[in-house]
């Protein structure tokens, strides 16, 4: 079971958590101005990665926040988390977060 | 009383406490402080079991958890038949009832046994191979055959009436093994303040030094250390002893999870206590202490009863006083064995002993044996064993320097103990995902780089010196609890090093003898090449093949063995061919005490409303609504369901219906921007909404699918009391939260979920308004004043109330919400008061037939995470002059707007009497040739007693398309004609509900 | 029948879980006298710099208990309180938060009947409660004045403990009291005081 540092709360284990997937998709200002392609890729395409990958993470059974996560997927690591609209200190692949 | 096996002194049990235990119906003697296996041995019971495939007679290998043979069923009574027990590991107690297992009809005469002669036909994926074909004698023959064949023991068929508990718990430093290594730990971890754990598996700590006679530590006799050390480490406050306790698996971020035997080792346990407790230990520093694992050696015919392992010899003879042979023959090709063998001797056992090195290799240990009066051969190897259900000669056979087998020789004797040297148990450390190193000096893998806070001290980590052990094992302890210090340990000398035996040298043909590798799942050395013979190279795929390794005991004495030889067949270097992955439990771990408390009433919790208990007052019949437990109908005394639930339905149009809708999802909305937040979560528009009004709300997902629905009110301006489905409620909840606090963060709005706050009382049908129009007060209730689908607060038998104006049933209809307390009491006045109507309390059967009447669909139920808005005839809800909400752009895909989509409609079959299956497929002409094509389904089917027939929705490719079309459903029998229609079959223009 | 209606005292109040104390010889699980009890919610800046409302301290970290009086307050985030009193002062309770917080941003929601509150105590509360929920409850990981959300079993729960005595206050929706009671209850026959 995962040890998670929830910004708000802390350490806190596993369970109290839900996982809502990659971090920094921001759903788009105009979707109605997209093509088809394009609002496909925001809905249905994700990374990845085997390694650091940014994620969200609430802490359900806790302060109820979302937040986001870097976490490495191979060793399960958190490198970092951080709250929800900030960037982390250093990102995964220098990809820039939205 | 006679125990033939037992020393007549010494040892750790307590005479003083003799005790007798049955052992397949005979009554056997020992001693408190025996374990099952020791018992035995000292009641001369050596053949203990039938191994897995060929049935061969098997006695006690070894006297830890690493025991593949000696498995027992113990009988603690109805219900507490527990198959697969380690008689290694079971703490004899008086009146315990033991079994042996797979053997039919007796351990001594066994038929199973024929396929021990029939074993070249039994070769390594003989499964795979053999039930290939015919492909029809699968079901009815291969595999009830194969499925009576397999597993060992038999499990219990009552429940288990013993309680498991559970136990999370967190520590500064978890040490796992309470031998040297793991007491020297925790006297360092625990003279800080940190708090500790200390397990162990057995009954006792000391691990090793619990058998060790000969050794000094800082001057004195192991035990008399041992004995010192416990005692200072039970005074340390801030340490917990967990003896019988195995960790059993290693998981992320330091959790370990451990399970304690409580009351298996009494004979009266205390009603009240668990017979098992799962620890779930985060730790912040673990120090594995585990030891390590005696390797037996591979050579024909090594698993007969009274062959085991040299160290189980010495722990048998020291700790328990039991002598396991009256000749013992050692064959070994390290040094540990040669303290088995003095200590045999010295107990007054007649002993021999082989070593498979040459005389320079091992001149020392060979000279001191052979001063006591022993006969040793080196150089040797073994041949095999003569002897059926126990051992009664060792074959042994000089080998020349060019590896050439001489003349053979038996060496008469009754047990035989076999070394093959060691094996680090770096389980843990493995599940930890740490990285294991081949250790070449050792031929063992060794911890290497930790992936979490881990440190492995002593045996586990392949350092085998008793006072290294106990030098790093403080080391560990005190690094772990982050106050480094050193403490050297005087210990005197271990013998220790090994040569590395594979398969012996023999002068019989390899490929007709059994040699065990496995012993549990009766793998031998000629299964391992056969699988590297047939191409497979990976370790995993051979383990997979051969079944090597599989077993319960996890391959604890046999996956070096295995591996080596599978690394000699495809002639590579061990390390090149890798280890296979360790994975929990390390040992075996039941059932129960993984479910705990989570069985029974404590299975789920079962979420009741406040009219619950009416209800069931008044017999209603239940069904579970996600954790919910709903009244389903209130049958009379004689009705059926069928009858019960038309004349609720007849009575909610008829007259009035009173229905606990207290389980409906209940969110409330506020902030100044709530109205902007619900036009973009809803397909719907608020903003015109006013206060004291509702509107039926529809949410979609983003990918443009329905999510739920609800009945949503408007209380102020910046307050909204939202419904949503029962099942749905969290759901809608998060999703709720998960766009406001991600995607619109600016705006000003609070959600809380108010489900439980209000009880909610539906009243519906023609009479709904005569009935609570006495009970409430602060508000007019007539059409004008209050129309459908409005909302105002106001007080019911002085409880505050918001009363909803809305409708489920298509009568007029009111909902009471009260806050939950007062559920009960202002339902049985609504109750009472509609007395005079025929008031008729209807269940979630009727709710859903009367709903299905007027064509209102249910979420989850018309819709199966697939249907838009349009689908399900809700197209006309959405606000188109919106520019976004969730979904919004989704319901522009190419997929949702494509001709031939499933659209919702109701259907009539031609026999009005037939009730059609809900699920039921509908098929345009079932004169198709198989497979035709599947149009549609049905969602919603039921008898409708307001209609006098049945009555049933579906969802049908362009189905508002085909009004009037006759298409036909599947049935039991074939086929069902039925006529589309729309989805409503009563008050089609809506006029009812306005009262 | 009127009259009725407008009574005040016309429907009572039937309780989520009516069970007697459970009581052995390190912990006692009792359940505890209905009270009201508020959702508090602020927009983020507000709850950053926010004091004392109608009595009940906000100005504690997120996770920290305060009691002023009868009043008591568990910040259970960042912008959220779980606010607690008296039973009968909840109309009153109600009245002032509005009135402190008129013209400012913030959410009340009545949550006074949504919740069931027990009480754990004594020398093996701690480890009871361990029996499901996965925190550390030692004074070290769950000093006095802790209190946050959580899980037991397979129920939420709002676990908090007013000071350092081993007394924890135990609250869950109503509809999970009984599983909660009854989990509780059945990890207290694990108490190795008995042994």
């Amino acid at each position: 079971m995962l040890l998670i540092d929830c910004p708000y709360c802390g350490p806190r284990p596993e369970v109290e958590f839900r996982c809502g997937g990659e971090a920094h998709i921001a759903r788009p200002a105009q979707p109605a101005d997209m093509d088809d392609k394009a609002w496909a890729e925001f809905l249905f395409i994700r990374s990845n990665p085997k390694g650091v990958h940014a994620e969200r993470w609430i802490h359900q059974h806790g302060c109820q926040r979302w937040f986001n996560a870097l976490r490495d997927t191979y060793t399960d690591a958190f490198i970092e988390t951080y709250e929800m609209g900030t960037k982390p200190s250093r990102l995964p692949d220098g990809r820039t977060t939205r | 009383m006679k125990q033939d096996y037992r020393l007549a002194k010494g040892g750790r049990i307590d005479r003083a406490r003799p005790l007798s235990v049955t052992f397949n119906g005979r009554r056997l003697f020992g001693f408190a402080g025996d374990t099952l296996a020791s018992l035995l041995l000292a009641n001369g019971q050596h053949l203990v079991g039938r191994s897995f495939k060929y049935h061969r007679p098997r006695g006690v290998l070894s006297h830890g958890s690493d025991e593949p043979n000696a498995l027992l069923a113990v009988d603690r009574g109805p219900g507490r038949i527990d198959p697969n027990n380690r008689a290694s590991m079971v703490e004899a107690r008086d009146g315990l009832v033991a079994r042996s297992q797979n053997h039919w009809p007796s351990l001594d005469f066994d038929v199973g046994a024929v396929n021990d002669a029939l074993a070249p036909l039994f070769p390594a994926g003989f499964y795979y191979k053999t039930f290939m074909w015919p492909r029809a004698f699968w079901d009815r023959l291969y595999e009830p055959a194969i499925r009576a064949a397999a597993g060992l023991g038999e499990a219990p068929s009552s429940p288990d009436p013993d309680r498991y508990a559970h136990r999370h718990a967190h520590c500064d430093v978890l040490i796992v093994g309470g031998g040297p290594a793991g007491l020297a730990a925790a006297l360092a971890a625990s003279a800080t303040d940190k708090s500790v754990i200390l397990a162990d598996e057995g009954a006792e700590l000391g691990g090793a030094l619990l058998h060790e006679s000969s050794a000094t530590i800082d001057g004195a006799p192991a035990a008399q250390w041992l004995a010192e050390t416990v005692k200072t480490l039970i005074g340390r406050a801030n340490l917990t002893l967990l003896p019988r306790t195995t960790a059993f698996g290693y998981y992320n971020h330091n959790h370990v999870a451990l399970i304690e035997r409580l009351a298996d080792h009494l004979a009266a346990p205390p009603p009240d206590l668990a017979r098992e407790r799962l620890w779930q230990v985060r730790a912040r520093e673990v120090v594995l202490a585990t030891g390590a694992h005696e390797r037996p050696l591979i050579f024909a015919d090594n698993d007969r009863p009274g062959i085991m392992l040299a160290e189980s010899v010495r722990a048998f003879i020291n700790r328990y006083a039991v002598a396991p042979g009256r000749r013992i023959v050692f064959a070994t090709s390290g040094a540990s064995a040669y303290s088995a063998a003095a200590d045999a001797k010295a107990a007054g056992v007649d002993v021999a002993l082989v070593d498979i090195r040459r005389e320079e290799a091992c001149r020392a240990d060979a000279a001191a044996l052979r001063a006591m009066g022993c006969e040793v051969l080196t150089g040797h190897t073994i041949i095999g064993s003569t002897g059926r259900k126990r051992v009664s000669g060792l074959i042994v056979a000089p080998i020349d320097g060019q590896a050439k087998v001489g003349a053979r020789r038996t060496l008469d004797c009754d047990c035989v103990g076999l070394s093959g040297g060691w094996t680090p148990a770096v389980h843990l450390f493995s599940q930890s995902r740490g990285a294991l190193r081949f250790e070449p000096a050792i031929d063992g893998f060794v911890p290497d780089r930790a992936a979490q806070a881990v440190r492995s001290a002593g045996a586990s980590g392949g350092t085998y010196p008793l006072s290294a052990c106990l030098t790093e094992g403080f080391a560990a302890g005190a690094a772990a609890a982050g106050a480094p210090a050193a403490r050297s340990f005087a210990a005197s000398a271990t013998r220790v090093g090994f040569q590395p035996a594979r398969a012996l040298p023999t002068s019989r043909d390899a490929k007709r003898v059994k040699a065990f590798v496995d012993f549990q799942n009766d793998v031998t050395a000629k299964d391992v090449k056969l699988a590297v013979n047939e191409g497979f190279e990976s370790i995993e795929h051979v383990k997979r093949y051969t079944t090597t390794g599989m077993a319960t005991d996890q391959g604890k004495t046999s996956n070096m063995n295995a591996l080596a030889l599978a690394a000699d067949a495809l002639g590579k270097p061990i390390p090149q061919v890798g280890t296979t992955t360790f994975r929990p439990p390390y040992t075996p771990v039941s059932f129960a005490a993984i479910v705990g408390p989570s069985r029974g009433s404590l299975f789920d919790p079962v979420r009741k409303t406040p009219i619950y208990d009416w209800a069931a007052e008044r017999g209603a019949k239940f069904e579970n609504v996600s954790l919910w437990r709903r009244a389903w109908y209130f049958p009379k005394p004689g009705e059926d369901m069928h009858a019960a639930v038309a004349r609720e339905c007849k009575a909610a149009r008829g007259a009035v219906g009173l229905f606990d809708g207290s389980t409906l999802g209940k969110i409330e909305v506020v902030g100044p921007d709530a109205a902007e937040f619900m036009n973009r979560m809803y397909i719907n528009s608020w903003t015109k909404l006013e206060p004291g009004r509702c509107r039926y709300g529809v949410m979609l997902k983003e990918d443009g699918y329905i999510l739920d629905d609800g009945v949503v009110a408007r209380l102020a301006p910046d307050r909204f009391h939202v419904t949503t489905t029962t099942g749905g409620a969290a759901r809608v909840l998060n999703h709720m939260e998960d766009y406001l606090q991600t995607e619109w963060p600016h705006l000003d709005v609070f959600l809380t979920s108010i489900t439980e706050q209000w009880a909610v009382i539906a009243v519906q049908g023609p009479k709904a308004r005569e009935t609570i129009a006495p009970l409430v007060a602060g508000v007019d209730l007539s059409n004008e004043a209050f129309p459908h689908m409005s909302v105002r607060a106001c007080r019911i038998l002085g409880a505050p109330c918001r009363l909803f104006r809305v409708s489920f049933t298509g009568e007029v209809g009111y909902e009471i919400n009260v806050p939950s307390d007062f559920g009960r009491a202002v339902w049985e006045a609504v109750y009472e008061r509609g007395q005079a109507f025929g008031i008729t309390p209807y269940g979630t059967e009727a709710m859903h037939v009367l709903r299905a009447e007027r064509g209102f669909i249910i979420v989850g139920q018309e819709t199966d995470g697939t249907m838009t808005p349009d689908d399900v005839g809700l197209a006309g809800m959405i606000a188109k002059a919106k520019p976004d909400f969730v979904g919004k752009r989704s319901l522009a895909r190419p997929d949702l707007v494509a001709p031939g989509r499933k659209q919702l409609v109701g259907l009539l079959t031609e026999d009005p009497n037939l009730v059609l299956d809900e699920g039921a497929q509908i098929v345009e002409n079932p004169a198709m040739p198989i497979p035709m094509r599947m149009i549609g389904h049905v969602t919603s089917s039921y008898w409708s007693a307001n209609c006098g027939r049945s009555i049933a929705l579906a969802m049908i490719a362009d189905g508002r398309n085909l009004m009037g079309r006759t298409l036909h459903a599947t049935v039991a029998a074939g086929f069902a004609s039925v006529k589309v229609s729309a989805p409503v079959f009563v008050d089609p223009k809506g006029e009812r509900v306005h009262g | 029948m009127a009259e009725l209606a407008g009574s005040a005292s016309a429907a009572r109040r039937q309780p989520a879980l009516a069970a007697p104390p459970v009581l052995w010889a390190g912990v006692a699980i009792q359940v505890l006298p209905d009270e009201a009890r508020f959702s508090l919610r602020l927009p983020k800046a507000a709850a950053a710099t926010a004091a004392e409302v109608a009595g009940f301290s906000l100005a504690v970290p997120v996770n920290r208990y305060a009691k002023n009086d009868q009043r008591w307050s568990a910040r259970l985030g960042p912008n959220e309180w779980l606010l607690g009193g008296p039973e009968g002062d909840g109309g009153a309770i109600a009245a002032e938060i509005e009135a402190a917080l008129a013209g400012q941003i913030h959410g009340v929601t009545d949550i006074s009947h949504r919740q069931v509150a027990f009480d754990v105590a004594g020398a093996e509360a701690a480890n009871i409660l361990n029996a499901g929920c996965p925190l550390d409850l030692s004074l070290v990981g769950f000093p006095g004045g802790s209190a946050t959300r959580s899980i037991l079993g397979k129920a939420e729960i709002v676990l908090m403990r007013p000071a350092s005595a081993p007394v924890f206050r135990v609250e869950c929706w109503r509809s999970f009291a009984e599983y909660v009671h009854a989990f509780l209850a059945e990890a207290a026959r694990d108490c190795p005081a008995r042994e």
